[in-house]
């Protein structure tokens, strides 16, 4: 199974579980604020996971390590090289 | 300390160039002598496609320098891109793993023998270098280029579960024989190529470890994957999603 398949599987099975709910005959026996609830339940969950990715982009955003001190030590290391090749004859 | 040579392992290092004068001694400089220290048998395989700068003239400089057993040019007339260029490097491997890296000097040497502890530690039959996790990060980044390569890591992992953290980085260590089946069965280009990879490997049921590295931007020379980055990117992002 692909992983489109596999998504689409889900989201069937999610959207066929809300829609038996919330329109169905079955959503009638539940309480009032249940349906309440449950009418728009795809819209509370398109944006819950539309702030868990800016939240979670945007906390590995501001956690993305700068590595000043390997590109320091890389810098170092450069003129190392170049002497040392320069010393056994490499012209650069 | 020569564990590695006991167990009759070896390491072939792919280095691709396209116009990499400058940095290519000083790549092939830090590798010699990172595997000197750890004391891993090991081989540098030189791919230039050509480079107009004269890129294939220093390498035959190297050579000399560092004889022939450990430098191998292997270069081709023209610039054919970087899949092919493993490929052709692969061919030419004594080693029975392979470690791929850019000739650019955003990969550093040192974190070889951290790679060829980590696939004994696990007996892993991939290494992937990631800057996404760990100690790991980047350096000479905007803003811009961090989001964007921030966001498309997250899109990735949510639409390809791929149990990997770093997809489009290109410096790991595989088992040849790993490699040699990957390379058959991956078409992709550029950094799609590099998700394909690990995509693939998971479908045949490889086993990858990670370790973290810090990526330090190319200090000299120009940058050769540009224009529409993205948009290939996110089409192979789609082809991927829906085809595996
Ligand atoms: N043999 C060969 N090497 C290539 C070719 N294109 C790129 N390379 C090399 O592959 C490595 C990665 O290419 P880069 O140009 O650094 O790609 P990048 O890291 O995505 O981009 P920048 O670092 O931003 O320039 C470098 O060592 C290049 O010299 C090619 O067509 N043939
Ligand atoms: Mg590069």
């Amino acid at each position: 199974m692909t992983k489109l398949m596999q998504w689409l599987f889900v989201l069937a099975l999610l959207g066929t579980a809300w829609a038996t709910l919330a329109l169905g005959p079955l959503g009638h026996h539940l309480p009032l604020p249940c349906q309440q609830v449950l009418h728009p339940f795809p819209a509370y969950l398109l944006v819950a996971a539309g702030c868990y990715s800016l939240a979670t982009v945007g906390y590995r955003l501001a956690t993305f390590n700068d590595c000043e001190a390997a590109a320091q030590e890389l810098q170092e290391q450069i003129k190392e090289a170049r002497m040392d090749l320069w010393r056994r004859g490499l012209k650069f | 300390m020569a564990a590695g040579r006991a167990r009759g392992e070896k390491y072939s290092v792919l280095l691709p160039t396209y116009n990499e004068r400058e940095n290519l001694p000083l790549i092939v400089w830090l590798l010699v002598r990172s595997f000197r220290e750890s004391g891993s048998h090991f081989e540098i395989i030189i791919i230039d496609d050509g480079s107009p700068d004269g890129t294939q003239e220093v390498a035959e400089q190297l050579e000399k320098i560092y004889g022939s057993d450990k430098i191998l040019l292997r270069p081709r007339a023209k610039k054919l891109g970087l899949g092919t260029a493993y490929i052709h490097g692969m061919q030419h491997a004594t080693g029975n793993f392979i470690i791929i890296m850019d000739a650019d000097l955003s990969h550093h040497p040192k974190f070889i023998p951290e790679f060829i502890r980590k696939q004994k530690e696990g007996n892993f039959d991939i290494v992937s270098g990631t800057r996404y996790k760990g100690n790991g990060g980047v350096y000479g980044w905007d803003l811009k280029r961090k989001i964007i390569s921030r966001g498309a890591n997250f899109i990735t992992q949510v639409l390809l579960r791929p149990g990997a953290s770093d997809l489009t980085g290109s410096f790991r260590l595989y088992r040849k024989e790993v490699l040699q089946k990957l390379m058959e069965k991956c078409v992709s280009k550029g950094y799609v190529f590099q998700m394909e990879m690990i995509v693939r490997a998971r479908q045949l049921g490889y086993t990858i470890g990670e370790v973290p590295i810090s990526f330090v931007d190319r200090v000299y020379g120009e940058s050769k994957l540009g224009g529409n980055e993205i948009v290939s990117f996110l089409k192979g992002l789609l082809t991927l999603f829906a085809t595996t």
